[in-house]
């Protein structure tokens, strides 16, 4: 979907295909980002007020609490978003918060995130359950640093699809060339992320250009979505395609002779007949039936919250995972994985955390390895604390198996929280990329299904390889680490007697 | 040897109905999914019952949750002796039909001492008969986790509201001090004393609700669909004159006509719209069209924007 066709980069890097016009009517989830003025603010009180999300008597309490009115006779739209009395006296926006709007084809829920202070944190929280990601550059000042933060922020958090919105364009007399400039300089830097799925749009957040209503007197030459429509077009992220995952939320047992373990498909699907393990026992079971409220199913896919009830008496209590037998998760004590700091007194090396994933919960130490250096997006090693907003690897080790996937495989599954002991707060959100083995730490093959190769290539290489038709079709099959010339080196030194 | 589904007693066996839109389905899973992840990580969870709308579909929604079990946790009314009859007797009905532990709670001390809305304005009658009074009721059952049927997109102080609401002791809300939730894995470690309040329909929008209880066939209090009423015209608002205990001011006559209800609380406090809406299809109908949003028909929001949120850290739900 881009509007620049005949750009000088398209035959260097391939642009992301068009989104396909699917009818995805679940609600598409999505966060907006950007610097403070970019006007992010009104362009989510213009995408509510265009959707006619707006009720009269909120306007009406809009007009009476702002007094003044911008030049278009709208109301300040800030302040329809700043919900709490203590922000609004403060002037900022200081967490996230959640918009919800809707246009026949779909529903929308928009994690707003502050673009400043605490962003990190916040934007993670925002992000984490986002499938799109609307980023923010006002048309004069193109891309700024902060724009890349939001955008590796953004990708590392597991978002896919991202929405460049080139806003203010009516201060600089909608000229072709800049969007051209800047939605190329976008494109590079989020292909770079390994985001393939781009659209940048040309708009006036203030006069509601190209946002819900299309601007073709204003920008003739533009003939790519509005926002609203690439918003539409957007596909909602499904994990319908990797094996059956049932993290067991409650064994329910109303009465002596049902057993039912009670949880919401993580990935995969199942139906009656099909075996299953439950990790990270190891125990084998065939299912029995799915049992819901709405009768008993034939057949339950991710996303589901069902009851599933298995052939024999097995032990199963809340935390373990049912998965298919075919692709089954990682289990094991030592995982990698890459965090995001969250509170002020930053992650300790070696200190024992609780870590929640799922529904199990368990202690973990944690051995930070390196640091995202967000200015350039390099990784720094770095052993000590995680300060509050740092994101980093760290190695995590168990007192007890644990079972995860990839979070590159599975969001649900390859997710976790860390919790405090002391306070009990939520300090980190992480995401697991591999589980440590004898490879020098790279992910153990998934199942004893042929040989597999380790390549290790220069960036650029490796981005065209991945932007290839055979690479997308297969992505399954793949996993990749982004590492240091170094840290491959040593990879393969270590490993070197396994190859 | 576990037996099958069928073979178990269950009360009120579910009805085949046509499959949920995705969008329906993707709210209904999310929901049920907080339901069983608070009933296994909380000691004592209680469900805050208004017997409302949204009350109606969080308790459906609990229903699904646990099925075939029972629900495992009590129903709380806080019932300030001012609802509209036909809840009450709803209530009761529905607590029997669908075998449900309810527990009822007044503000005695507040009774004792007269507090009505007419006598002590509605900002303090509020506070006392149902926000004192929903603390008096969580103290005394020792309750570590609350769910209610709040939604993100009622009212502007909310939209930042996390799933799991994070209470102090003295059930204090403190917006600046909630905790970071990401995905759907929500920490509930809690101190002794502190507890959660639990959103499950935090993303649902009032028109997903309709629609859910449209799909679901789920039963409403009849004063949500328009009927013949009497009523009086107070200070903007059309009260309903049923209770012998409203008294008409000097000036003010019962009037009758076309008249619903966009929200159930306390019946002085609580304002009709005009409508002819008397069925589930035409309500969607009328709302699809309405530029009112449904708090405007609630007293208590109405005297600043900010009222809503200091109402909530003073521990109104
Ligand atoms: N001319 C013009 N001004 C805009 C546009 N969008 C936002 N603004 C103005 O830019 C300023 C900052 O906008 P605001 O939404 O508060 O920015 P935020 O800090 O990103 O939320 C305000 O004065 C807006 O009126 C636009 O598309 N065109």
């Amino acid at each position: 979907m881009t509007a620049t066709a005949n750009n000088a980069s398209a035959t260097i890097l391939p642009f992301a295909e068009p989104a396909k016009a699917v009818r995805d009517t679940r609600p598409l989830r999505l966060i907006t980002c950007g610097s403070v003025d970019d006007g992010k603010s009104t362009l989510i009180g213009r995408l509510l007020w265009d959707t006619k999300a707006v009720k009269e008597d909120q306007a009406a309490t809009l007009a009476r609490d702002s007094g003044s009115q911008n030049d278009l006779g709208l109301p300040d739209f800030a302040l329809l978003l700043d919900g709490l009395q203590a922000e609004r006296e403060q002037g900022i926006t200081i967490d996230v918060a959640y918009r919800y709007f809707a246009t026949d084809r779909r529903s929308f829920i928009v994690a707003d995130t502050p673009g400043h202070v605490q962003y990190t944190r916040n934007m993670a929280t925002g992000a984490s359950t986002a499938d799109l990601a609307v980023l923010l550059a006002d048309a004069r000042a193109g891309l700024l640093e902060q724009t890349r933060r939001h955008a590796t922020i953004a990708a590392l958090m597991g978002i896919r699809q991202f929405v460049l919105a080139v806003n203010k364009f009516d201060l600089v007399n909608y000229d072709r060339a800049i969007f051209e400039r800047i939605s190329n300089e976008f494109r590079e830097f989020a292909l770079s992320l390994g985001v393939r799925q781009i659209t940048a749009i040309p708009m006036s957040a203030l006069k509601g250009e190209n946002v819900v209503y299309a601007a073709s007197s204003a920008m003739p030459w533009y003939e790519g979505p509005t926002l609203v429509e690439a918003l539409e077009l957007a596909t909602v992220r499904s994990t319908q395609a990797g094996g059956f995952r049932l993290p067991v939320q409650r064994v329910s047992r109303p009465g002596e002779s049902f057993r039912g373990y009670q949880g919401t498909v993580a990935g995969g699907s199942i139906k009656p007949g099909d075996s299953v393990a439950i990790l990270p026992a190891g125990t084998i079971a065939n299912v029995k039936q799915i049992v819901t409220f709405d009768l008993v199913r034939n057949a339950a896919v991710a996303g589901d919250a069902i009851t599933l009830v298995l052939d024999r008496q097995v032990d199963v209590a809340r935390g373990d995972v049912i998965v298919s037998l075919d692709g089954q998760p990682m289990v094991g004590h030592e995982f990698d994985a890459q965090l995001v700091s969250l509170q002020p007194g930053g992650i300790e090396p070696g200190k024992r955390y609780w870590l929640k994933s799922g529904a199990r919960r368990q202690r973990v130490t944690i051995e930070p390895v390196s640091q995202l250096e967000l200015s350039t997006g390099n990784w720094q090693p770095h052993a000590s604390v995680l300060d509050m907003n740092a994101i980093g690897k760290v190695r995590l080790s168990f007192e007890e198996q644990a079972v995860f996937d990839t979070y590159e495989q599975n969001r649900a599954t390859g997710a976790f929280i860390l919790i405090d002991p002391d306070t009990l707060n939520t300090v980190a959100g992480g995401m697991i990329t591999a589980k440590r083995g004898d490879l020098g730490g790279i992910h153990q093959t998934r199942s004893a299904d042929g040989q597999r190769v380790l390549l290790s290539l220069p960036a650029d290489l490796a981005e065209q390889l991945m932007a290839s038709e055979l690479f997308a079709s297969r992505r399954d099959e793949t996993e990749i680490r982004r590492l240091t010339a170094k840290q491959a080196a040593e990879i393969f030194t270590n490993a070197a007697s396994d190859i | 040897m576990p037996l099958s589904v069928q073979e178990t007693e269950v009360k009120n066996p579910p009805v085949s109905r046509p499959p949920l839109d995705p969008h329906l389905k993707a709210l209904e899973n999310e929901a049920i999914h907080i339901f069983r992840e608070v009933a296994a990580e909380f000691e004592k969870p209680v469900m805050l019952y208004s017997i409302g709308k949204d009350s109606s579909v969080l308790l459906h929604l609990a229903r699904k949750a646990f099925y075939p079990g029972r629900v495992p946790f009590p129903l709380l009314h806080v019932d300030t002796t001012w609802k509209f009859k036909e809840m009450i007797a709803f209530r009761d009905e529905i607590a029997q039909k669908y075998d449900l532990d309810l527990v009822v709670h007044t503000n005695q001390r507040g009774k004792a001492e007269g507090v009505t809305p007419f006598t002590h304005g509605s900002a303090l009658y509020t506070d006392i008969m149902k926000t004192e009074a929903l603390k008096q009721a969580l103290d005394a059952g020792g309750y570590d986790a609350a769910f209610g049927g709040a939604r993100r997109d009622e009212e502007a102080s909310r939209a930042k509201e996390r799933i799991y609401s994070f209470r102090t002791p003295d059930h204090k809300w403190d917006p600046r001090n909630q905790r970071p939730e990401l995905w759907n894995v929500y920490n509930g470690m809690i101190k002794k004393g502190e507890s959660v309040r639990a959103f499950p329909l935090s993303n649902w929008t009032e028109v997903d609700i309709w629609r859910y209880i449209q799909a679901e066939d789920i039963p409403l209090v009849p004063l949500y669909y328009a009927a013949e009423r009497p009523y009086v015209e107070r200070d903007g608002m059309m009260i309903l004159a049923e209770d012998p205990r409203l008294q008409l001011l000097p000036g003010e006559t019962v009037q009758r006509g076309s008249i619903r209800f966009r929200t159930l609380g306390c019946f002085p406090l609580t304002g009709a719209i005009r409508s002819t809406a008397s069925n589930l299809e035409e309500v969607i109908a009328e709302l699809e069209i309405a530029t009112v949003s449904e708090r405007q028909g609630r007293a208590i929001d109405r005297d600043q924007s900010g009222s809503m949120e200091k109402k909530k850290r003073e521990g109104y739900f």
